[in-house]
């Protein structure tokens, strides 16, 4: 099975409360997604990113179409607790996904759940706080770390499930830049070195780069597809829909409004300033 | 101001009292509530006191911090004092002014019920002291498991304490962020009469209801998708288990209630 999650023809609305319309989200998405792949979504504020996240483990079903993770049909009730063992959730506030105020503990939760046995989930749980670099504050109280160190706890608390795949809401739009860097650091790394398939919803472009693949919705559809280069040479696609390409791109693209014909894919200022320096040697 | 609530303060130690099963801790507090009920005299007032104390001398937590917990409780600690202290009848009259007159009866009285209040509280901080909210919850949660089989929702309750233990200091935190910027705004929490105080609290409150719940539901989320399904084929990382420490303490307690019921029994 090398598919980790299929989207197909999903239509989904929220129901509208009294007499408002329904918000519908999708009309007719399809998506698939590799397993073991690190796929970054980008979209707009409300074009449904988090509404689709929700369907990658039955929070929400689909009002049509189907959603398969590992080739379970997530409108299946039977199938329940074994696709949300596949895919773990981490949500924006590392606040409000902490249950225990041990950190131990709270990783402890979901394996807990699953009802392994004792000595296993001691295992699980100092090897997880061991993959986020958090073991040596195991017997902290959470309320007392830092946002990325609770992110970190929140992402261990899900791999100490052993999903084959994490879903990531937004996990770094309440944080400092230290914090964004040690929970990106942590992603790569559980993709790189675990082959844990990841799916990372975000609005900042430079964590989206370092992606192997971009998704880019606008209004319910995909609107771009491809690798962080393809996408994000597409300047105009990326304005016409209310999102910025990395500042590398908006330049090369600025100048080239201006008479140059500069390639718009670099990603990092070093490659940018090497294309800016060629194109001014002569 | 909101920083130094203790409610559910714990110490972190090594002592035997921080390593006992928190069951034991619980029933022995039980015991020993029982045994301070049935103290009548000064001996047996001693014998439960002297428990108390090598109790907190083992435990090794600062006699300063017990201090610190019983100042909430100074009113009702003093009320019951006066209370005692005047309208208890007796024969030997110390004090007499106009009506009011204090007796010797009263002033023991009055003695022995705020010393057995203070000996229950201290009893009551040495357990959650020592002992983790979370190791807490579990000793509950088991203790009470049987009552399950009359439905009542144990793991439940104990899940609610947990998650309630949790998000005591988060919200806390919140109500001091709500306060400072409703004050940056102007509004004025320390003066005006009573009813004008209780009424600025409201734009405290209404936030913090709104954020509470909003909390609660990324909560729910966010333990759905680490497959909550309640307490049904749960396990846990920590098993209680009891050791020969346990046993001991358990000795010990018997030996306490044993003593207060035969000195008792001899009317002392
Ligand atoms: N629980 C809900 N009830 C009704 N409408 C909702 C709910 N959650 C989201 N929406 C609406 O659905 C749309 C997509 O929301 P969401 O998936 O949260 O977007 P994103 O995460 O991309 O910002 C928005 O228009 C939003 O207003
Ligand atoms: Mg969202």
């Amino acid at each position: 099975m090398d598919k980790a999650i299929s989207v197909e023809h999903l239509k989904f609305a929220y129901p509208g409360v009294d007499d408002t319309p329904d918000i519908v989200v999708f009309e007719d998405l399809n998506l698939q997604i590799k397993q073991g792949s690190f796929v970054a979504v980008l979209g707009g504020n409300g074009c449904g990113k988090s509404t689709l996240a929700k369907h990658f483990n039955s929070i929400l079903l689909p009002g049509g179409g189907k959603v398969y993770v590992y080739g379970m049909d997530t409108s299946d009730p039977e199938k329940l607790i074994a696709i949300r063992r596949c895919t773990g959730m981490v949500f924006q506030n590392p606040d409000n996904q902490i249950v225990a105020n041990v950190v131990e503990e709270d990783v402890a939760f979901g394996p807990e759940n699953l009802g392994i046995a004792s000595p296993e989930i001691r295992n699980r749980v100092d090897r997880a706080l061991k993959q986020v670099g958090m073991y040596s504050y195991r017997e902290h109280a959470p309320h007392l770390l830092s946002g990325g160190q609770k992110q970190r706890v929140a992402i261990a608390g899900v791999i100490a499930m052993e999903p084959k795949c994490i879903v990531l809401d937004e996990p770094t739009a309440m944080l400092d830049p230290r914090g964004r860097r040690e929970v990106m650091d942590t992603i790569l790394k559980l993709n790189a070195e675990k082959g844990i398939t990841v799916v990372l919803i975000t609005h900042h472009m430079d964590e989206a780069a370092q992606a192997q693949r971009v998704v880019v919705l606008h209004q319910g559809k995909v609107a771009a597809d491809g690798t962080p280069r393809e996408v994000f040479s597409q300047v105009e696609l990326l304005h016409s829909i209310g999102l910025a390409a990395p500042d590398t791109a908006e330049l090369c693209w600025e100048l080239n409004k201006h008479g140059f014909d500069l390639p718009l894919g670099s990603l990092e200022p070093d490659e940018c300033a090497q294309i800016l320096y060629e194109a001014l040697k002569v | 101001m909101l920083k130094d609530v203790t409610l559910g303060q714990f110490f972190p130690g090594k002592s035997v009292i921080h390593r006992l099963d928190p069951r034991t801790k619980l029933l022995i507090l039980v015991g020993y509530i029982v045994a301070l009920f049935l103290a009548v005299s000064w001996l047996s007032y001693g014998v439960v006191f002297v428990f108390l104390a090598v109790s907190i001398a083992i435990s090794g937590i600062p006699l300063k911090s017990f201090f610190k917990g019983m100042k909430p409780l100074m009113f009702i600690l003093l009320f019951t004092g006066i209370l005692n202290l005047f309208f208890t009848q007796g024969e030997t009259v110390l004090v007499q002014i106009w009506t009011i007159s204090i007796t010797l009866e009263g002033v023991i009285r009055a003695f022995f019920m705020v010393f057995r209040i203070l000996m229950l509280v201290t009893g009551t901080f040495l357990l959650t002291y020592t002992t983790s909210p979370i190791a807490l919850t579990d000793g509950l949660e088991a203790l009470l498991s049987p009552l399950k089989k009359i439905k009542l929702p144990v793991h439940e309750l104990s899940m609610m304490m947990c998650i309630a233990l949790r998000f005591i200091p988060t919200l806390v935190e919140e109500t001091d962020k709500i306060m400072s910027a409703q004050k940056a705004r102007g509004a004025d929490f320390e003066s005006g009469n009573l009813v004008q105080r209780v009424k600025a609290l409201v734009p405290i409150l209404v936030p913090l209801f709104i954020s509470a719940f909003r909390r609660a539901d990324e909560l729910a989320t966010a333990m759905e998708c680490r497959c909550y399904q309640g307490g049904d084929g749960r396990t846990k990382m920590k098993l209680l288990r009891m050791h020969g420490c346990d046993y001991g303490s358990f000795l010990v307690a018997a030996l306490l209630i044993t003593a207060v019921c035969v000195l008792r029994g001899f009317g002392l």
